[in-house]
């Protein structure tokens, strides 16, 4: 219940972050709603030494729409990305999804580049992002500004392609106004984590499908979303699911279980994102 | 003294006119406080100077201790001291208590609140730190050096039996007792052998945690300058505690006061004796400091006790209209590494249930008990009964198929007729009263159940895959524990009955001193309305003491549905003892006959005399000047009753749960739940309400969420809460409750308990409606819980052909492939995954 | 470490450590024991206070990050010894049994409420159910907590009087 000891820098600016980041390197890690590190470290299953806290830093919160694109502040709680009417016009997938994770009160912490940089394959948004093709922001004080695709950005079990000085700033996604889309989330209670998850996005022939819990990523269903834009049928495109993913075994599922109802959920988001 | 026959001389008792109190919806004077924060648990007890202790616990199932280095943790900052089993032996003059040894020959490891030598479950407690803040004992637990040497697990219960790994090497075996109700097995063998039709169930009650909100905490703190001490204890027991502690600690029973403050729930899981308790106890009377302790969670999950636990066999052998001839059950229980409080007899509570509520002439019951390494199992909502009870409903389903009526038809074929109350059992055992066919119906009727079939066999006939399934369950329980002798008689270390004093203040204010100890069920708002009712005066003039030895040192606490139907009735007898009393004094005042005074809305009047009156509040007053009182009668207006019941009561009830079941993932929508719950006469329907509500949905969660998962190594799997599934609002059905109400004849109140009543009923009527909505795909059983992963396996096996059509061969606890291992718990062969 | 809060009202200070959870800077340090404790993975909600006028699990943010913010907890709740109208509905509607997750459902359902209102969404039993999700109850099978939240979301409240609490909120 209680964490191991550790020392916290409140940083007044991006600029303060990165300089406390590159001061402490690994020993480091950022703190924004705290509702994927925190848990963690309450468990004692990470003790980082020093906590960078980006919380308070409101240049980072916010949806705004750049052309095609939507940016959304890393700081965003998932409340808020919610509520964006920006993206509930522009990216209703997005904002429906951060009405899904955990409860109100989690929303009202937790933020979305937090979500995204934690990198549990099990989270939700992770998938959606990656179902949107989209692509994140990181600064650091040596290299400045980088943009990572989303395809590229899940690296491993809670790995991300962040290095240990970087913190992300944006999560930038296109603007898919009156695009099918679904997402499908299967749990036992609707508080918990997605047994399997399925987002899907469809537009103008292009689409993209993303999984949650089917593998140690967060995973792009890529052999999916080609047949299905290729003209299969929403149950015909689903057995490509589990193409490139290592759906694993746990108490609620078995590896073949797992399989299945991922082919089940593709099924019924494509029904639900086509139709 | 019981009184069965409703007073003449008032008419404040449950038949007459009253107060009008009884039976309405009076909203609870407990809210108040609890609802602005000013309930006190333990936890939130300010005891300036008070070490904080934590403990260290073993990471092993079973392993033997090879040696503890502690020189590290107590050189840490805030750290008073680190102590090992070794050091604190001088605490114990007994093992800790095991208070029902169910027969002579059962095996008991000595259990002592830090393991010496060897550890038996993981969370098994090795070394205790006491430190200056809660944050400063955590820290240092991490720094004790534990050298362990593991052993292998045993979590399986046919594995334990066989003695392949004993786990207490002095008892030569992990076999605990073997138990038989010994009725007549010749009758039993006939019923079987004439049968026209026999069903067989095999049935795994998994292992569950009680998961009340509110963990547990103690709070020791020793009187100054060599008085007592006083133990603070999120529990049940306070007067149970009390005495135990004594006998463990050998510290003085009058030097001990037990103080139950706020506790937020039970379950059972607090009734009992525990290691943190003793623990606290004994350092702070030997180092004549408070010593207190905050269970986290996660250890909540291994240091608490665990419900449930074992595998079922029931045979019913039926005739050729499905009419029950008899009944037989094996039990094999799981009682954890040791034996708790009441541990070995949970699963013979429910031994006299099994034949449920219909009219069975022969009955056979054994149940073997085993160690495993595990935490050990003792009391959880219903102990013993909602086994039961789910055995025999489930069984009825089988039989229903096997005979091809519905199940509702072969349930009104074999139920006790209304009129066969009182109702002596096969068991020997009478059953006060009830109606099972008139809860039915009014169940069925809700549920519009007709209707139901009719809309079942429409989404079959057009191949939906989404299946309706409608089952039911028809219930009693076995409440009031319970009339000394028959606990007597079955080896129970203690006795049933349960103490009430009632005194008017010389201002009319009443006091009730109960024995019982609340924590949720209304008690105080409760005791105060049957008092009202009794005695004429409002229940805002009633106050209610409870929950601490100094001021109600007699008791038997809460536990088993018993405070209402043993405790609310002790006080409804004192309050008549007090009229009684009050009536001399008013006789001998009025210059009447005691004969001629009758009593009413709280005076006294004397027939034919409407001049003379006079209220009991002035003869409060009376009592204490003492001025003209009759001669042979004390001063002050106060009677206590310790009433020991003469029978165990009966609530009984139907329930009713329709779902629907998504045949591509396995998930479970339920749509309806009915509830006939009838506990007699009800003091507060509202009350009453919240309880079976409650009940109910923990009996559902063991049905569709709940499970205590082990792996191969004895490690529990779901320790959290977030792992082990306690439902919250969106997971769970609005339920209706419909209305029974059927007097018990055995107490004055005419009333039953009701605490446990909705678990009693509810797990099986569940999964009799998964295994109805299956059943045209060839499912006929289902595990708890019915996850979606288990029903789709379930529906994969019985379309692979697998599920068995005939209902007389064995039905299997699962239909997992890769588990052939009989185990109470589920043993993924797998590791869990990433990513969850 | 010193950090600043303004809780139900009233401006508290205290050294902390960094790792200082919020629920027990006010449980243990400024003696407002209303909020409970009653697991170690964010799901049981019974922390739940009012953050800067959101929900949020007291367990799961850190003193320091609550430095200079208002808190509301269940001691400020009710008013001039009057219960706040969700502490009415709750205890008319038998929406409490043990107590020990109630502080942190009044606080939820509280802004569950304000927050529907604010958006405009629909308060129905459905929508209470999920709104509740991130509060577990083990005594009251929640269907009379749902009934308490629905009938102080449409004003179906008594007006208090006749309840004795005590003045004033101790913060």
């Amino acid at each position: 219940m209680i964490p191991a000891p550790f020392d916290y820098v409140r940083a007044g600016s991006a600029d303060e972050a990165l300089a406390a980041l590159a001061e402490h390197g690994d020993e480091a890690k950022l703190l924004a709603g705290g509702h994927s590190l925190l848990p963690l470290m309450k468990l004692r299953l990470a003790s980082p030494s020093v906590l960078v806290d980006v919380g308070r830093l409101s240049d980072l919160t916010g949806v705004r729409q750049d052309g095609d694109t939507v940016v959304i502040g890393a700081l965003t709680t998932h409340h808020d990305v919610e509520r964006s009417d920006v993206l509930r016009t522009q990216v209703p997938l997005l904002a429906h999804v951060a009405g899904q994770v955990g409860d109100p009160q989690v929303r009202h912490r937790g933020t979305i580049g937090g979500s995204i940089a934690h990198a549990d394959p099990a989270s939700d948004l992770p998938a959606a992002v990656l179902a949107l093709g989209g692509s994140f922001t990181a600064i650091s004080a040596a290299r400045g500004s980088r943009t990572i695709e989303a395809a590229d950005f899940f690296t491993g079990f809670l790995e991300s392609a962040l290095e240990p000085d970087e913190l992300l700033t944006e999560i930038r996604v296109p603007a898919v106004p009156g695009a099918g889309w679904s997402f499908q989330k299967f749990n036992r209670r609707a508080l918990d984590w997605a047994i399997v998850g399925v987002a899907a996005v469809s537009r103008n022939g292009s689409s993209g499908v993303g999984l949650v819990n089917m593998g140690p990523t967060p995973l792009l269903a890529a052999g999916v979303a080609s047949a299905w834009s290729g003209g299969a049928s929403p149950a015909e495109a689903a057995e490509h699911v589990a193409e490139g993913a290592d759906p694993g075994a746990d108490m609620n599922a078995t590896v073949e279980y797992r399989t299945h109802l991922a082919k089940v959920l593709t099924r019924r988001a494509l029904e639900e994102a086509g139709g | 003294m019981t009184t069965t026959e409703p007073r003449t001389d008032t008419d404040t008792g449950p038949n007459g006119d009253g107060a009008g109190v009884i039976g309405s919806r009076l909203l609870r004077r407990e809210d108040p406080a609890l609802l602005t924060g000013e309930g006190r648990y333990t936890d939130d007890l300010q005891i300036p100077g008070a070490l904080h202790m934590a403990l260290v616990r073993s990471p092993y199932a079973h392993a033997r201790i090879t040696s503890i280095d502690t020189s590290e943790a107590a050189a840490a900052p805030g750290v008073r001291a680190v102590y090992t089993a070794a050091d604190l032996d001088d605490l114990w003059a007994n093992p800790m208590p095991c208070a029902w040894p169910v027969t002579d020959d059962m095996k008991n490891p000595a259990h002592y609140p830090l393991a010496q030598d060897k550890v038996a479950y993981v969370g098994d407690a090795v070394a205790l730190v006491l430190a200056e803040s809660n944050v400063a004992a955590r820290d240092a637990v991490e720094l004790v050096d534990v050298d362990y040497e593991p052993l292998p697990a045993v979590i399986d219960l046919e594995d334990a039996l066989s003695d392949r790994v004993v786990i207490h090497e002095d008892l030569g075996t992990n076999t605990s007792y073997t138990w038989d109700l010994d009725l007549d097995e010749d009758a039993v063998q006939a019923a079987f052998d004439g049968a026209a039709h026999t069903v067989t169930g095999r049935f795994v009650q998994q292992r569950l945690l009680p998961m009340a909100m509110e963990p547990r905490a103690v709070a020791c703190v020793p009187a100054p300058f060599g008085g007592g001490v006083t133990l603070y204890s999120a529990t049940q027991v306070p007067h149970i505690l009390k005495v135990m502690a004594a006998v463990t600690t050998g510290i003085s029973e009058a030097d001990i006061r037990v103080v139950a403050p706020s506790v937020g729930g039970g379950f059972g899981s607090k009734l009992n004796v525990y290691a943190e308790e003793l623990l606290a106890l004994g350092l702070a009377d030997k180092l004549k400091v408070p010593v207190r302790w905050a269970e986290e969670r996660g250890e909540n999950a291994q240091a608490t006790i665990h419900g449930r636990g074992q595998i079922q066999e029931i045979d019913i052998a039926a005739d050729a209209d499905g009419k029950v001839t008899g009944v037989r059950v094996r039990l094999l229980a799981d009682m954890g590494a040791y034996l708790q409080l009441v541990t070995p007899g949970i699963p013979l509570l429910g031994a006299f249930l099994y034949c449920g509520v219909y009219d069975v002439p022969a009955f056979s019951f054994t149940c073997t008990s085993v160690f495993t390494t595990m935490t050990p199992t003792d009391a959880y909502r219903g102990a013993g009964r909602p086994e039961a009870t789910y055995a025999i409903e489930r069984g009825m389903d089988l039989l229903a198929k096997e005979v091809g009526v519905d199940p509702a038809e072969i349930r009104r074929r074999n139920y006790i007729t209304k009129d066969q109350f009182p109702y002596t059992a096969v068991t020997g055992l009478e059953y006060d009263s009830g109606d099972h066919a008139g809860a039915a119906t009014i169940a069925l009727d809700l549920a519009k159940y007709d209707e139901l079939r009719t809309e079942q066999k429409r989404r079959r006939d057009a191949g939906e895959t989404k299946h309706l399934g409608i089952g039911m369950s028809s219930y009693f329980e076995m409440c009031g524990l319970a009339p000394s002798r028959v606990l007597a008689s079955l080896k129970y270390s203690a006795g049933g009955w349960e103490s009430a004093t009632v005194r008017m203040l010389p201002t009319g204010k009443v006091e009730v001193v109960s024995g019982a100890t609340p924590h949720g069920q209304g008690h105080e708002t409760c005791w105060s309305m049957i008092v009202a009712e009794r005695l004429g005066v409002s229940p805002d003039d009633v106050e209610v003491l409870h929950s601490d030895t100094a001021i109600s040192p007699h008791g038997m606490d809460t536990y088993g549905s018993r405070s209402l139907p043993v405790g609310g009735v002790a006080i409804a007898m004192a309050c008549d003892r007090v009229i009684d009393k009050a009536k001399q004094i008013a006789a001998h005042q009025l210059e009447a006959s005691a004969d001629d005074l009758q009593f009413s809305g709280g005076v006294f009047t004397v027939a034919g005399s409407p001049d003379k009156e006079m209220p009991l509040a002035a003869v409060a007053f009376e009592a204490f000047t003492a001025h003209d009182l009759p001669d042979d009668t004390e001063p002050s207006l106060e009677a206590r009753v310790t009433y020991d019941p003469p029978n165990f009561s009966w609530p009984f009830g139907t329930h009713v749960c329709v779902l629907e079941v998504d045949e591509e993932t396995g998930q479970i929508d339920v749509l309806d739940y009915v509830a006939v719950d009838d506990c007699g006469t009800q003091i507060n329907p509202m009350i009453v309400e919240g309880q079976v509500h409650g009940g109910i949905i923990q009996g559902l969660a063991q049905a569709l969420f709940e499970e205590a998962v082990f792996d191969a190594d004895g490690n529990p799997q779901a320790a959290s809460l977030a792992e082990y599934l306690v439902p919250a609002a969106s997971d769970v059905p609005t339920l209706r409750l419909g209305h029974s109400v059927t007097p018990s004849p055995t107490n004055p109140l005419g009333v039953k308990g009701v605490g446990e009543a909705g678990t009693i009923g509810a797990a099986s009527t569940v999964i009799n409606a998964v295994v109805d909505a299956l059943s045209h795909l060839g499912v006929t059983e289902m595990r708890m819980p019915a996850s979606p992963l288990h029903v789709w396996q379930a529906i994969q096996a019985a379309k692979d052909g697998g599920g068995s059509d005939s209902v007389t061969a064995s039905a299997s606890d699962t239909v997992s492939a890769d588990r052939d291992t009989q185990s109470d718990t589920l043993s993924p062969q797998t590791q869990p995954g990433g990513g969850s | 470490m010193r950090v600043t809060v303004t809780v139900n009202g009233s401006a508290r200070s205290a050294e902390v450590e960094p790792r200082t959870l919020l629920v027990h800077l006010l449980r243990e340090t400024l003696g407002l024991t209303g909020t409970n404790v009653g697991c170690d993975t964010t799901s049981c909600g019974a922390c739940t206070v009012h953050l800067d006028g959101r929900s949020v699990k007291s367990c799961t943010v850190l003193a320091v990050q609550a430095d200079g913010s208002e808190i509301t907890t269940i001691e400020g709740m009710a008013t001039d010894g009057v219960l706040h109208p969700m502490q009415q509905a709750f205890m008319e509607n038998h929406g409490l049994q043990c107590g020990y997750c109630t502080p942190g459902m009044v606080m939820a359902s509280t802004a569950l409420i304000a927050e529907a209102q604010a958006d405009g969404t629909t308060i129905d039993e459905q929508s209470i159910r999920e709104g509740l999700e991130g509060n577990l109850c083990r005594c009251t099978g929640y269907q009379n907590i749902v009934a308490s939240v629905l009938a102080c979301a449409r004003g179906e409240v008594g007006d208090g009087t006749g309840v004795q609490v005590r003045a004033g909120a101790t913060a």
